[in-house]
């Protein structure tokens, strides 16, 4: 068949200067004709300022009701290569580690099924594949699950949890995070798979409050490490820091957001009591400071990204958890709110959006958690007001 | 009326799925709550009604669609657009 000419000149002003272009990339996969038709199609999209995908649909393999996102051209005749481009969301390994093993397994598969094209990783954790044939999808599936990999969630169902590297690769991470997602993710594997919500559900697991995956800003339930002893500290590094140029009290005690670390030249000192955990001296110091040893989490819930109204960012429901497997607390936590939101959340309102319409009170009464007073928006901010019995009309 | 069997609840849902066809697309949480409806919240619970779809699901009645949110619908017939 001779070969489709490649014009292009609007996306190859993007290989111009000096970055990374996703237009150079997606060209060494050109020769997959459907590669090559994506790149003419966005050439189109350029010249008519308008997409020309259109989502939705009936695609999916046999019993799942998520994993697989059908795409249609909506220019199929010009475009027949892509005029199903469907994406398959792929259930990545905690932490995102691959050996290169499983690389060449993954692309071996999808460069036998799809376009060869795929997005390490895209914005919900998962590998992405783009740009599958409907009549590809099952064969695609199949040939995943034979190599040990199972498809992520999409649609209202619980979507494919993610973590930071956590343990695997770094020292501040005060619970081990890959752990916690795994099993999680294995834990919920009916909740991921056939959607029964309202909308989407998030889980991300973080190590330290840092929060390398922003769950903080962006899942429904955010699993953030934290520690309750004292913030472990290494005079002799620290005074190496001080004399090698680090002026610790404007660099460090200056902007500590309590004020409770100081140094008088020749020792920190930290009043642990205050001490909100915001990780900066830890971040500018790592040899000389390091979180504590008593590890754990902080349980957030209700941040949301800005899809359908605003962004939100999660409130602290469980201020300290112990994180140890099978992690029951955060199951049942989790079960608790798909209860109350199942029954009572709209269609297409995140648990964010739900806790605002019916009030904090509420939700945390109908879930059964106790208001205590670490249960912060924000650190030192509490949007909790309860009246105790002492308050009742009766006793007026 | 007594307790329903999974395979009744499961009928019941896919009745409800048909003649609701082209007027409303219903989710997992309204098959539920119109179950519960149905046969009477001390008759049913949950789970009955997460195996009933599991069911439909798995024997092909009914398929998840994807409009905005995951949906509960029929197949598409034979030259209906998926
Ligand atoms: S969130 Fe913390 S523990 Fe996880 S990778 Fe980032 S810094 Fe390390
Ligand atoms: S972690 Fe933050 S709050 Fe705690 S001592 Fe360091 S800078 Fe201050």
């Amino acid at each position: 068949m001779e070969k489709k000419e490649l014009k292009i000149p609007m996306l190859e002003e993007l290989e111009k200067g000096p970055w990374p272009s996703f237009v150079t990339e997606m060209k060494k996969s050109a020769d997959n004709p459907m590669a090559a038709d994506t790149l003419r199609q966005l050439e189109q999209s350029y010249e008519d300022k308008i997409s020309h995908w259109k989502h939705g649909g009936l695609v999916g393999v046999m019993g799942y009701g998520g994993g697989v996102i059908g795409r249609y051209s909506n220019l199929p005749e010009q475009f027949p290569e892509v005029a199903e481009f469907h994406t398959y969301r792929v259930n990545q390994p905690s932490g995102w580690f691959y050996n290169s093993d499983a690389l060449r397994t993954l692309c071996d598969i999808w460069e036998k099924h799809g376009s060869g094209l795929t997005n390490m990783h895209g914005s919900t954790g998962d590998l992405i594949f783009l740009g599958s044939k409907t009549e590809a999808i099952e064969p695609c599936f199949k040939d995943l699950g034979e190599a040990g990999y199972d498809l992520g969630g999409s649609g209202s169902d619980v979507r494919t949890p993610s973590c930071c590297v956590g343990p695997g690769r770094c020292e501040w991470s005060c619970y081990d995070t890959l752990d916690a997602c795994y099993d999680i993710t294995q834990e919920f594997q009916d909740e991921l798979h056939r959607p029964a919500f309202p909308y989407k559900f998030k889980f991300k697991f973080s190590g330290c409050p840092n929060d390398c995956v922003a769950s903080i800003a962006r899942s429904d339930m955010s699993v953030i490490g934290t520690w309750k002893d004292n913030i472990r500290i290494d005079q002799d590094e620290a005074k190496k820091y001080a004399k090698n140029g680090v002026d610790i009290q404007a660099e460090i005690c200056d902007l500590c957001p309590t004020s409770c670390i100081d140094w008088n030249g020749s020792n920190i000192s930290i009043d642990n009591s205050n001490c909100v955990k915001c990780m900066h001296c830890i971040n500018v110091m790592p040899k000389a400071l390091r979180p504590g040893t008593e590890g754990g989490a902080t349980i957030l819930v209700g941040a949301k990204a800005p899809i359908i109204g605003g962004a939100l960012l999660a409130t602290v429901f469980v201020p300290f958890l112990e994180m140890e497997a099978p992690y029951d607390d955060i199951k049942e936590l989790a079960e608790a709110i798909w209860d109350f939101w199942g029954e009572y959340g709209k269609n297409r309102e995140r648990v964010g959006e739900f806790i605002q319409r019916v009030g904090l009170a509420t939700f945390m009464d109908e879930i059964g958690l106790e208001p205590v007073p670490e249960m912060i928006a924000h650190p030192r901010t509490n949007p909790y007001i309860f009246f105790g019995d002492d308050l009742d009309e009766d006793d007026e | 009326m007594g307790t329903p069997t999974v395979d009744q609840v499961a009928e019941a849902m896919l009745e409800l799925v048909t003649v609701t066809k082209g007027k409303k697309n219903l989710k997992a949480p309204d098959l539920k709550k119109a179950m519960f409806e149905k046969f009477g919240e001390e008759n049913i619970d949950k789970k009955m009604c997460k195996l009933a779809i599991r069911q439909l699901i798995d024997g092909g009645q009914c398929i998840y669609s994807y409009f905005g949110g995951s949906y509960i619908t029929l197949p598409p017939e034979e030259g209906e657009e998926g």
